[in-house]
């Protein structure tokens, strides 16, 4: 990662994200376009998949964006985007392009990236279209009114997996979309949190320099109140908490190099600094469930996807 | 409120205004109020940072408050805060207070 924002002082400061947008209260994904746009400056055109953030932002005849902006279905973010960079190109070689190296950002929800745009984010990866795709993680489909997706973890409650006798919440594990996109070999991949913002930020900035070479790739994971079931005022919390407990690492994959980032490397070195897991259960309706023993089963897969991770950097450092 | 004609709408139902969300004033929302107390604040920006909504306007200038100079002052913006209290929240020292709307 290039560190282009050394402290919180040299954050831009001019918002192309506007108030007035209909997020709810405390929402972390509006955090997360609020940064993204940002970083990525004015000349700039967002591709958006439908989603919560195309659903608030975009309520006709409004919209919050201050960049070119074009919403898609779920399933063709990547491939309108792949459209979008092509016809730059073309236009480029011809000399028709006049406003200079424009950035392709496609801003994407885990329902449309994790389950029903897959299909057009490997498409666009495997093409190799200058692309940066972010990936706003809420962990279900909170637009629709919470059901759940790939990205939902173990455990959790969603509309579509609910509590009972038979099955506790859901059943199947979170897909490790990171490992999907690495095996793609992209110039780079990131995983990010709304609550370490300068590390997002870097992230972005060094994503949209290697969009030069080939398509790049960003996971931010962005909480949502209503769809956790926490108060509104915790959402930076809980984001820096499923880092620090270790459900959410931070690291990225540079050139087929892996690394991890503070604070998930010093948590690596060291599992004495990893808070427990309950920290971070306990706050959410959506785990309100959970016994002792499946807290244990959860934090022992915590544990062993950071041994996994921590052995990928070493193997490839 | 009135709505456009169908001649009146562009075609393929682009809207050319950029930003124009902020015709709607969300402030409405707020069950909870967040006041800065400006004597508290350390301007560290972190309530600028984490705002979703970007309410929290920085105003250049000169500012002595309690005998020291800043540079800085912070101002929330009531027309769009939601109140969802993530900026007392972080607050390092504490200076924003929720408060019940009147």
């Amino acid at each position: 990662m290039k560190v282009v924002y050394r402290a919180i002082w040299d954050l831009p400061v001019e918002e192309l994200f506007a108030s007035g947008h209909r997020a709810c209260a405390g929402c972390g994904p509006a955090i997360a376009m609020r940064w993204i746009t940002k970083a990525a400056g004015p000349n700039t055109i967002v591709v958006n998949a439908t989603g919560c953030m195309e659903v608030t932002t975009t309520q006709y005849p409004e919209t919050a964006w201050m960049l070119p902006y074009l919403h898609v279905a779920f399933e063709n973010a990547a491939a309108a985007a792949s459209g979008i960079e092509a016809a730059i190109r073309t236009l480029s070689a011809k000399g028709l392009w006049r406003a200079g190296k424009t950035n392709v950002i496609v801003i994407a929800g885990d329902g449309g990236t994790y389950d029903i745009g897959l299909q057009a984010l490997s498409g666009m990866l495997e093409r190799g279209h200058h692309v940066l795709y972010i990936l706003y993680d809420n962990e279900a489909y909170m637009n629709t009114g919470i059901q759940r997706s790939g990205a939902t973890p173990k455990y959790a409650w969603t509309t579509t997996t609910p509590v009972g006798k038979a099955i506790r919440g859901k059943v199947q594990e979170k897909k490790d979309i990171m490992g999907i996109v690495m095996a793609h070999r992209v110039p780079y991949a990131a995983t990010a949190t709304i609550a370490n913002l300068l590390d997002m930020t870097n992230k972005i900035k060094t994503a949209l320099e290697y969009t030069e070479e080939g398509p790049t790739f960003l996971h931010i994971l962005a909480p949502c109140p209503p769809g956790w079931r926490y108060p509104e005022e915790l959402t930076v919390e809980m984001a820096r908490l499923a880092v620090e407990t270790g459900y959410f690492p931070l690291y990225e994959y540079d050139h087929g190099k892996v690394r991890l980032n503070p604070p998930t490397s010093q948590i690596a070195a060291d599992p004495k600094r990893k808070k427990p897991l309950r920290d971070w259960l306990k706050l959410q309706g959506r785990f309100a469930h959970l016994t002792d023993a499946e807290i244990a089963e959860l934090e022992r897969e915590v544990a062993a996807n950071l041994a996994y991770l921590s052995a990928l950097a070493k193997a490839f450092s | 409120m009135s709505l456009p004609r169908v001649h009146e709408i562009s075609i393929g139902g682009i809207i050319a205004e950029p930003g124009s969300s902020r015709r709607n004033l969300t402030g409405g929302w707020r069950s909870l109020k967040p006041v800065l107390h400006d004597d508290r604040c350390i301007r560290c920006r972190i309530c600028w940072l984490y705002c979703p909504e970007g309410t929290i306007k920085e105003i250049k200038g000169e500012f002595v408050v309690k005998g020291k100079k800043y540079q800085y002052k912070y101002e929330i913006d009531y027309d769009y805060c939601k109140g969802c209290g993530i900026c007392a929240h972080e607050c390092p020292v504490k200076a924003i207070e929720m408060v019940p709307e009147a």
